[in-house]
């Protein structure tokens, strides 16, 4: 028996994170993992994928119905191919969280979210309340279905890997759903998920155009820049760049968190990070307690001095 | 338009949660209980529909113990017409809740059902979507808009690129992201008159639903805390830690 692995892309291009679900695939071990790509025009996503470290096959299902991944019509592909195998896998990023548990629910199967660790094949380690509590729960499920927390698994090897590819011909086609636009943020900073150092603006901040001091410093250490919900909720930035239980949980080898107080909320998604550095004119925030170095100061001149230094 | 709201009752959200001390679950004893905020934004939403006219009725549904009839009463406070609640002491997982749904909805057939994306409690983010596959219905999940017109709704997203926007065929499911709206406080009029809105209780077991748990929770333990590190006087000195103790600059 087999584990499969749901690709996380654009059509054109591989995400990361499907990297680190095939790692947490490796963990739980026991058979071949394949990959399952979902999409229209994606063949040279299929290639990519049977590059990847670990992959014994990757099937392609390259039709129109999927072009935009619509839960409706991926969920009955996934649920159509997942009898033959022991295990289901998805990144916990809004696509997977999205389509994973419709999926599970035609298979009838209680699936399991955002697990941060694997215990042995049907035991698994996720955060509950908002990170607060890690809970260990068992399925008893013939089938484990499972959206896997990115963060806790090093990825494996894009490269080096020669897998099967495969093409699946069957189209599902819910006719109840229609893709309408997007607007995705352009950004040729690193994705908060994967980039290597992260600035992080708060409620401090005053306003949006105040950012343009965080972008200059992310600039120079090569750097995503991320947000506080109480950041995106005044419209200082969109709403892809909250950091924090319900935005995108991070873990970079360095994190600076600017004019953020450090609500549970906001630590359960960047508390694993390597290093952190708090810098808040309070010095009771809450922030300081989880942060490696904090510095008691105004930002709107530690900020600049910093930028200039680094 | 008929509208169905699902709203569960969960630890409020300003409580900081302790396991118990043998470990097999959270301590919720003595603890203070509230709707889960990404129901109550379903319940606002709802409201909205209907204060515009798009909706002429509003059911909210919770399913939980006896005492989840209090949120039942919130929902009815800020706006619901009545109420229906599934009583059971189980522990509901996702599915349960899922399949229970369904079997509500083949009673009151809604047009349009709005719930919470996660609860703040387990965290999951599956009903929803479980309940889409179930009824067949398309699934808006995390909005962040929700507009009905002409027998569909346009519901845009969040997702982790920004926004995303789709149209769906009535019936549709749903689910609120946390921009979606503020919700209001209940007046002290409108929560005395909630008490009189009618309020139906049912059982899983009654609706042929099992509670019967697939994913059995085993402990509960405290994440490994992380331990508060040091005050830098200066920018110098931040630098300096990082560039030659932490190395990551």
């Amino acid at each position: 028996m087999s584990i499969l692995v749901i690709a996380e892309h654009d059509n054109s291009s591989l995400k990361g994170a499907t990297l680190n679900t095939i790692a947490a695939a490796q963990a739980i071990g026991g058979g071949d993992i394949e990959v399952l790509v979902a999409g229209s025009g994606c063949a040279s996503v299929g290639e990519e994928a049977a590059k990847a470290a670990g992959v014994s096959k990757v099937l392609v299902a390259d039709n129109a119905a999927y072009e935009h991944q619509l839960a409706e019509n991926v969920a009955q592909l996934v649920a159509e191919i997942g009898g033959n195998y022991t295990h289901i896998l998805a990144p916990a990023t809004t696509s997977g969280k999205n389509m994973l548990p419709r999926a599970a629910a035609l298979l009838d199967v209680q699936a399991i979210s955002d697990i941060s660790g694997v215990e042995s094949a049907d035991t698994f380690k996720r955060p509950i309340y908002a990170g607060n509590v890690i809970a260990t729960v068992q399925s008893s499920d013939p089938i484990k279905v499972i959206t896997v927390r990115t963060t806790a698994f090093d990825p494996v090897a894009a490269e080096g890997g020669s897998a099967s590819v495969e093409t699946l011909g069957s189209a599902h086609d819910a006719g109840v759903s229609k893709f309408v636009g997007e607007e995705l943020a352009e950004s040729e900073r690193p994705e908060l998920t994967s980039a290597r150092v992260i600035v992080s603006g708060g409620r401090g901040m005053q306003n949006g155009d105040n950012f343009e001091m965080l972008y200059k410093l992310a600039d120079k250490l090569n750097a995503g820049v991320g947000a506080s919900r109480a950041a995106v909720d005044a419209g200082f930035v969109p709403n892809d760049m909250q950091v924090g239980q319900t935005g995108k949980i991070v873990a970079p080898e360095l994190y600076i968190a600017v004019g953020i107080s450090g609500a549970i909320q906001h630590l359960a998604g960047m508390k694993d990070s390597k290093v952190i550095v708090a810098i808040n004119k309070d010095e009771e925030a809450p922030i300081f307690q989880v942060a490696d170095y904090g510095l008691v100061g105004d930002l709107f001149e530690v900020i600049p001095a910093l930028t200039e230094k680094v | 338009m008929k509208i169905l709201v699902a709203v569960k009752r969960v630890i409020d959200y300003n409580v900081k949660v302790r396991p118990k001390a043998d470990g097999s679950d959270v301590d919720l004893a003595n603890v203070k209980m509230a709707i889960n905020p990404f129901c109550e934004i379903a319940v606002e939403e709802a409201v909205r529909l209907k204060e515009a006219g798009t909706a002429t009725e509003i059911v909210a549904v919770s399913i939980g113990p006896k005492q989840a009839q209090e949120q039942i009463r919130t929902a009815l406070a800020l706006g619901a017409d009545r109420g229906i609640h599934v009583e059971t002491d189980a522990r509901m997982e996702p599915l349960a809740v899922a399949k229970t749904l369904k079997a509500l909805i083949e009673k009151e057939s809604p047009d349009l059902i709005i719930m919470g994306k996660q609860s703040i409690d387990a965290d999951n983010n599956q009903t929803g979507q479980m309940l889409g596959a179930l009824t067949a219905m398309p699934q808006g999940t995390f909005a962040s808009e929700v507009k009905v017109a002409d027998g569909k709704v346009a519901v845009t997203r969040e997702v982790d690129g920004g926004l995303q926007t789709v149209e769906l065929n009535l019936p549709a499911i749903v689910t609120t992201d946390l921009r979606l709206n503020e919700p209001r406080y209940a007046s002290l009029p409108n929560i005395m008159k909630a008490k009189k809105k009618p309020l139906d209780t049912t059982t899983p077991d009654e609706l042929g639903v099992s509670t019967e748990a697939r994913v059995n929770l085993l402990k509960v333990e405290l994440p490994p805390e992380r331990q508060a590190g040091i005050k830098v006087p200066d920018v110098d000195t931040l630098v300096d830690k990082l560039k030659n103790e932490a190395k990551v600059i």
